[in-house]
């Protein structure tokens, strides 16, 4: 019963993709549409994005230099451990469940409440494609995503670097030598990709429990809560498919 | 004109719609009436495609619903001005934006002449002072106006009206009953409303379709609904004292 009603949900999720990009808006419209995705979306995400990798890079820093009690172990080490863990999966992956739940109950919410209060059916009754109208201003807001990503990732390694330093636990020097050893660029490849698909995911699970809830303002809320759930769920799943797919040999 | 024949619809196997088949003429007020409940939304959510009818087909001028293809369909529905229950105005767009919200997606036109079509309707209406406001900043007879703009803004063929004037004092409530039917005359306009108020019927029901437990249950126009015998008809027009009397005075003359 409940697999059913999963697997009916998921073909209702491809449906609805491929409606998106059915009978595009026209661009006059569809233009300012995207600027302000933009700005709610991507701008509106700048500060709480920079906060958090600010300080989140720090505290890996300081984890990291306080556990290598060890004096044969290099301190480089501390900025090599920050480089990679922020790059790798906090700015990415950690980030993008954070955002699963800003950008992703904003989403629900907005289109939920244009459901209940029938803004939709209005836009359908116009002539309108409502869900291209409503997402693929959204879908392309969000190929900005990797933008904010790399604001974080670069954060997250600022906000090491200082504690480290100025906590006193390296010189600014072993840190930034630590950033630099053993670079794998395809490791940057790697986190852009799953910020690109987990940016999709971001963009369009949070308008299909919008979009299709029913009810009223007390079902918005459950629909975002469920969508949160969703959202970041997936972005867990597909984290570790593709860590599997791309850096798994 | 609008042909409906044999609509069903149901609801996870309740049954709302139970085969209605009818005419709405054009240049007329067709006022569709019935208890709460009884499914006049339901219908009109149904004729504009909201709903998909399990069964029975809906005819605009001879073009059938069901059978075109989605951009026929896209294309007919912008044709189509709709007033919703609860209005439905774009929250995020200011009074002048909702209104002129059909023409900037379907029409060629500037943003000047845009702007004339947005300030006669409105005018129309008789709401001059609110293009800047947001739908939140007014009330909600203004909001019934915006919507009832919004509507005909691109010269609709079709105007569907659910309850226009529920929840408005007397005054403003006959205001937009004569807006519809002015409107409705002057441009040759299929309009379809939804209404419980027997006011309304007894101004402007040119046509009217009587709705009982999904089924029609009676049709005619507003001289007819007084000299009917048809029980159903009467227990619910006739609920009120009021009518009953206004109904006596009448069959008297
Ligand atoms: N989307 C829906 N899903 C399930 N049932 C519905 C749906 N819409 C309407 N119904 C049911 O259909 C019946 C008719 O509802 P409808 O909204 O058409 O009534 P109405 O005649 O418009 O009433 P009112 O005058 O109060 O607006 C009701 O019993 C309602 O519960
Ligand atoms: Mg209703």
């Amino acid at each position: 019963m409940m697999l059913t009603r999963y697997i009916t949900q998921i073909g209702r999720y491809f449906l609805m993709l491929k409606e998106i990009f059915n009978k595009q808006t026209k661009w006059s419209v569809m233009k300012n549409l995207i600027f302000k995705e933009i700005d709610d979306l991507i701008i509106g995400s700048l500060g709480i994005v920079a906060f958090i990798s600010f300080f989140v890079g720090g505290v890996v820093a300081i984890q990291t230099a306080l556990n290598l009690t060890n004096p044969l172990i290099p301190k480089y080490l501390i900025g090599f451990a920050t480089r990679q863990s922020v790059v790798l999966e906090f700015a990415p992956t950690f980030i993008s469940v954070i955002m699963a739940g800003k950008m992703g109950s904003f989403i629900t919410s907005s289109i939920g409440t244009m459901r209940v209060t029938e803004q939709i059916d209005a836009l359908e009754v116009m002539g309108v494609n409502s869900l291209n109208y409503l997402v693929f201003p959204k879908i392309i807001a969000l190929l900005l995503y990797p933008f904010l990503i790399g604001i974080a990732m670069f954060l997250g390694v600022l906000g090491g670097w200082m504690a480290g330093v100025y906590g006193g636990f390296i010189s600014s020097a072993e840190f930034i030598n630590g950033t630099q050893m053993d670079f794998i660029p395809f490791h940057i490849v790697y986190a852009f990709i799953k910020t690109l698909i987990f940016a999709m995911l971001l963009a369009t699970i949070p308008s299909f429990h919008g979009y299709y809830m029913k009810g009223g303002a007390l079902e918005v809320g459950k629909a975002s809560t469920v969508s949160f759930v969703w959202t970041s769920v997936s972005i867990i799943l597909f984290n570790y498919i593709l860590t599997q797919l791309l850096l798994g040999s | 004109m609008i042909e409906v024949k044999n609509i069903e619809k149901s609801f996870g196997g309740n049954k709302i719609l139970k085969g209605i088949s009818t005419v709405f003429e054009t240049g007329k007020t067709n006022l569709i009436i019935g208890q709460s409940g009884s499914g006049k939304t339901v219908l009109l959510k149904s004729l504009l495609g909201i709903h998909t009818p399990e069964s029975g087909t809906i005819s605009f001028d001879g073009r059938i619903y069901s059978e075109l293809n989605p951009d026929e369909k896209r294309e007919l529905r912008t044709e189509i001005g709709m007033v919703f229950q609860g209005s439905a105005l774009f929250d995020s767009m200011t009074v002048a934006e909702n209104v002129g919200f059909p023409l900037r997606m379907f029409t060629k036109d500037n943003n000047k002449k845009i702007q004339e079509r947005v300030d006669f309707v409105l005018k129309r209406v008789d709401l001059t002072e609110a293009h800047k406001k947001l739908p939140s900043e007014i009330s909600g007879g203004m909001q019934k106006r915006v919507a009832i703009a919004r509507a005909i803004v691109n010269n609709p063929k079709y105007l569907f009206c659910d309850e226009p004037n529920s929840g408005l004092d007397p005054n403003t409530a006959i205001l937009i009953d004569n807006l519809i039917r002015e409107i409705t005359e002057e441009y040759n306009i299929t309009t379809v409303i939804n209404t419980h108020d027997m006011n309304s019927v007894m101004e402007i029901g040119e046509k009217i379709l009587f709705l009982k437990d999904g089924l029609k249950a009676w049709e005619g126009n507003k001289e007819e609904i007084f000299r009917t015998d048809n029980e159903a008809v009467v227990a619910f027009v006739y609920s009120s004292n009021l009518f009953k009397k206004v109904r006596e005075a009448y069959l008297k003359e």
